[in-house]
């Protein structure tokens, strides 16, 4: 192919690592993401992984983007493919003029042969074969071979890489030196094969200031063992297993009594979701904090629960990393398709509150908050991420603490409080007519505040009845209780200039980098839309103001059915038409390209013929040149 | 309703060691049938509790659903109860004494709520050993729902309906011995002479506890050709042998005769005191204990009192190595760590 037929792209383009599972291409991968990462340059990585242990084909998707967009980006500059099971399709996901970089150790098959691609052979496989002994070292060197490539193809700076690989194998100097070998390989092969650098390229840049870079699980994890939870109930569930393998993580590091060596946190793997959120009810019912982590399957199995703990009012913090239903599902594939099941959970009149991370550093603050809003509100309070955010390593602002933050533990009794307590005390009395009643901890005073909580209806003293009208007093006031809840949520956030536009776009969790990016993208087509990325359930009037001043609302959301499109009809009683759902639910994450066709395509009509004529034409894509 | 509860009580009704009457440990009217096996259950708790001088605040009361459910409400006023979901006590009792371990926990179940709907979590508590007295209320059938077997049900034991029982019974004593339980005792609603000490001894014990009552249903399962009525139970009952329970700081005054009798003490300095056994039976042995309750279901007997035993075992909190201080009592200076902490955490994730 001529020389000029090349993608030209500094700092903006995505590479696709096509690996076998189980092969250790994972931590060659994530330091490629984190070199970048080092350099200054955005970047976002992303995992497409089976469901499986070891054998099936992995990918790992890494998005370079200098203008800082963080979501999935549609086409493959550059495949690395080290597993032929895949190749076919792999050389197919090439965009033309793009770069297929493979193993050539065994030659390519003809038939895999594209004229509208570069085949860039490194002979990895032979390299490690000759250079090294033990047979699992030349497969995980293997690795290192592409990622040195890799260095001389798109000038990633090599002492970068070296800081990454000495970090990570402190004390083993051996390793460290055998991944050097390797890593000097696969950049020497390139640098005498190949024209380097290739006009896709990175230049160090200062654009990620004093980000991070972990994945939503971790930093869930945390937020738990920074807002004092002691109890964590769970049951092993893609994706959310490693939440509780990192709250484990850190408690045993942050959490032990050094004098006695003995754990301020207790964990339990229990034998089913069921009893997972039992332990967590039970739990925070005593006065202690306690959560748990699932998925969407988990949900369905908690539900039993989540009703008696919304009924009874008990706190109760989950964290629901969705992945794809229904059913089993794609369990490792990313959806937001849990919003109904979570909002409604459990049979009769329940409403759950749902807060929506979208980045780290949320993941971390909504699952503290959780805890403060769970124990204020005595009710669920459902952390909504998602695979993507949860397993992915994903950009993020720094986790913050203030020293000075106090846990909001709400209305509970002391036993000085009950002991000078004039009247009877009445666990679901509204004293304070907000609809939130005080509760007591057992054992708190040994002949005044104990109560009997049960499932079943009671009045305002805890006392079992089948009374119609103290039941309708009941249910009435956590419907009341269900306002007040509006004042303590996080409220949206907005993302629009000063003078309103006539069409607006709503988002929350991993929707929002696409839907920023599409936002953007629109304006530069001169359609302007303003934005309004939600944070939590139930929504407050912000909401519904943002939906009544704008003529038409896009919806954006990864699943089929448009639920949070349908949850903003239940509750805030919007006309259907003027809610248009922006949809995709294939279990990638959503990219700004489909939410900007699908907009563009809804407005062709609406706009005026003038413009829809000049506008008709699909924008030139800028980051190819002939 | 089985009775209605007068309100006076003699001024000078004995008080046990923190001065309290045993009115103290009531609780509601009960809204059981008359005659229900449950009720004289509350009543031995109630007992239990009196004579063991138990502060009353200090107890957490759990159930699932069901009648025996419902009886949390029917004893110990003072004491927070929780009424949970079917089958699903064992898991919120859990949370519950994982919070604070300072509490007493009782959990009330049935045949229904334990042997069935929530049988995995029984078994699962069992092999956590969760320090609960674990007491099911037993009468083969489902009584708030008009009779219908439970998985305790003999086979061929016909119920009011008059139909007999086509399934295998779960034994939910022997289930226990098979899975490692470290309290396994059984007994009948009608024998408070036996029931009393042994729920004594169980909230005594450190681990899971379990007291498997025989307790009739009066309305569904008390006919002839039910083999758990109450006149079914009388005549096949076995008792292991009699069961003394000593307190603390008591003296023991009843003496047996040394060669078939146990002592056993419990950690807190409390004593079982297990006599008239037979001569093949050491309920600190699960082999013995296994024997013996197969062999007492093959001759078709009921096999009452403490069938097994074993103090050293260790519970949740100590295969957990959860500090001495209940959770649920640290605040932020011990739980959060601080800003400090975190930056190093970010300055990792760079």
């Amino acid at each position: 192919m001529a020389a000029n037929n090349h993608l030209t792209a500094l700092n903006d383009f995505v590479v696709r690592f096509a690996n076998v599972n189980g092969t250790g291409s994972a931590s060659a991968n994530d330091m490629f993401a984190k070199a970048i990462f080092r350099m200054g340059i955005p970047v976002s990585p992303k995992n497409i992984f089976p469901s499986n242990i070891q054998g099936l084909p992995t990918w790992y998707e890494v998005r370079v983007s200098e203008k800082g967009y963080l979501g999935r980006r549609e086409g493959i500059d550059i495949m690395v493919c080290v597993n032929p099971q895949s190749m076919p399709k792999d050389i197919a996901a090439v965009r033309p003029k793009g770069y297929f970089i493979y193993d050539n150790t065994k030659e390519l098959h003809k038939e895999f042969i594209r004229d509208d691609i570069h085949y860039l052979g490194v002979p990895m496989m032979q390299m490690c074969m000759d250079k090294f002994a033990d047979p699992r070292q030349r497969q995980l060197l293997k690795n290192m071979v592409y990622i040195g490539a890799l260095a001389a193809l798109l000038d990633i700076e090599v002492p970068v890489l070296h800081g990454i690989i000495t970090e990570k194998f402190k004390g083993k100097e051996k390793l460290i030196t055998a991944n050097f070998e390797a890593l000097d390989m696969g950049f020497q092969y390139a640098k005498e094969h190949f024209q380097c650098p290739l006009s896709l390229r990175l230049e160090r840049r200062d654009k990620v200031g004093d980000w991070i870079m972990l994945d939503g699980n971790t930093a869930c994890g945390l937020g738990a063992v920074y807002a004092g939870a002691t109890v964590l109930a769970w049951y092993p569930i893609t994706p959310s297993t490693s939440l509780a393998d990192a709250f484990g993580k850190y408690a045993k590091k942050l959490r032990v009594d050094p004098e006695t060596g003995q754990n301020k946190f207790a964990i339990v793997q229990a034998e089913d979701e069921l009893a997972a959120i039992g332990v967590v009810i039970g739990a925070n019912w005593n006065g202690a904090r306690s959560f748990t982590a699932t998925s969407g399957p988990g949900v369905s199995l908690m539900s039993e629960f989540l009703g008696l703990a919304y009924f009874a009012e008990i706190p109760t913090v989950l964290v629901d990393v969705q992945r794809g239903g229904p059913s089993t599902g794609m369990p490792t594939r990313t959806q937001q398709s849990d919003i109904l099941s979570a909002a409604y959970a459990s049979h009769g009149d329940t409403k759950q509150v749902l807060l929506f991370p979208s980045t780290p550093k949320e993941c971390f603050d909504f699952t503290a908050e959780a805890f403060d809003l769970a124990e204020r509100l005595q009710t669920p309070i459902i952390v909504m991420t998602d695979l993507d955010l949860g397993m992915n390593d994903n950009m993020s602002p720094p986790l913050q603490w203030d020293d000075s933050r106090v846990y909001d533990r709400g209305k509970v009794l002391t036993a000085e409080e009950l002991e000078n307590m004039g009247e009877r005390y009445g666990r679901y009395l509204d004293v304070d007519g907000d609809g939130i009643t005080w509760r007591t901890i057992p054992g708190t005073h040994p002949t005044k505040g104990s109560f009997f909580t049960r499932g079943t209806s009671r009045d305002e003293y805890a006392t079992y009845t089948e009374e119609g009208a103290a039941y309708v007093r009941n249910v009435d006031r956590l419907l009341k209780k269900w306002e007040t809840t509006k004042q303590y949520v996080p409220g949206p956030e907005f993302y629009q200039e000063e003078k309103q536009n006539a069409f607006g776009v709503i988002f929350f969790g991993t929707t929002t980098y696409a839907a920023l990016e599409a936002q953007e993208l629109l304006a530069e087509q001169g359609i302007t839309l303003d934005a309004m990325r939600i944070k939590a359930f139930p929504f407050n009037e912000d909401v519904r103001k943002f939906i009544r001043q704008h003529e038409r609302v896009y919806v954006v959301e990864q699943n089929r059915d448009a639920q949070f499109r349908t949850l903003l009809m239940n509750e805030l009683d919007v006309n259907p038409t003027k809610l248009v759902p922006i949809l995709n639910y294939d279990g990638f994450p959503i990219t700004a390209e489909t939410i900007r066709q699908q907009i563009y395509k809804s407005l062709l009509g609406k706009l005026s013929p003038a413009f829809a004529e000049h506008e008709a034409a699909p924008p030139s894509d800028s980051e190819v040149e002939e | 309703m089985t009775f209605v509860r007068p309100t006076f009580r003699h001024p000078e009704s004995p008080k046990n060691a923190l001065g309290y009457t045993k009115k103290f440990y009531e609780g509601a009217l009960s809204t059981l049938c008359a005659g229900c096996g449950h009720d004289s259950v509350s009543g031995a708790i109630i007992q239990a509790c009196f004579e063991m001088a138990v502060e009353p605040h200090k107890v957490a009361k759990l159930s699932g659903i069901g009648c025996s459910s419902k009886t949390p409400t029917y004893f110990l006023a003072n004491s927070h109860g929780f009424n949970s979901v079917h089958g699903r006590m064992p898991s919120v009792a859990t949370g519950a004494n994982l919070a604070n371990r300072d509490l007493l926990y009782i959990g009330v179940s049935g045949d229904g709520d334990s042997a069935s709907i929530g049988m995995g979590q029984f078994v699962h508590a069992i092999r956590r050993n969760l320090n609960v007295t674990y007491i099911i209320m037993n009468n083969g059938c489902y009584g708030l729902t008009k009779g219908q077997d439970s998985a305790t049900a003999d086979v061929g034991s016909v119920s009011k309906s008059g139909a007999a029982n086509m399934y295998q019974a779960i034994d939910m004593a022997g289930l226990a011995l098979e899975l490692g339980a470290t309290f396994i005792a059984r007994s009948f609603s009608g024998d408070k002479e036996q029931l009393i000490p042994l729920i004594k001894a169980a909230m005594s014990h450190p681990g899971f506890a379990l007291i498997d009552v025989i307790s009739p249903c009066v309305t569904f399962n008390n006919n002839p050709g039910s083999t758990k009525s109450y006149d079914y139970t009388r005549e096949h009952i076995e008792t292991t042998g009699a069961v003394d329970f000593v307190p603390i700081m008591t003296e023991i005054t009843t003496r047996y005769d040394e060669g078939n009798s146990v002592t056993v003490p419990l950690h807190d300095g409390s004593v079982i005191q297990l006599s008239k056994l037979a001569k093949d039976w050491n309920p600190l042995d699960r082999h013995s204990a296994m024997n013996k309750l197969y062999e007492a279901k093959t001759t078709g007997e009921i096999l009452t009192g403490l069938i097994f035993i074993d103090t050293h075992a260790p519970d949740l909190h100590h295969i957990l190595n959860t500090v001495k201080k209940p959770l649920n009592t640290l605040g932020e200076k011990e739980l959060c760590p601080g800003s400090e902490a975190l930056e190093k955490i970010n300055a990792g994730f760079r």
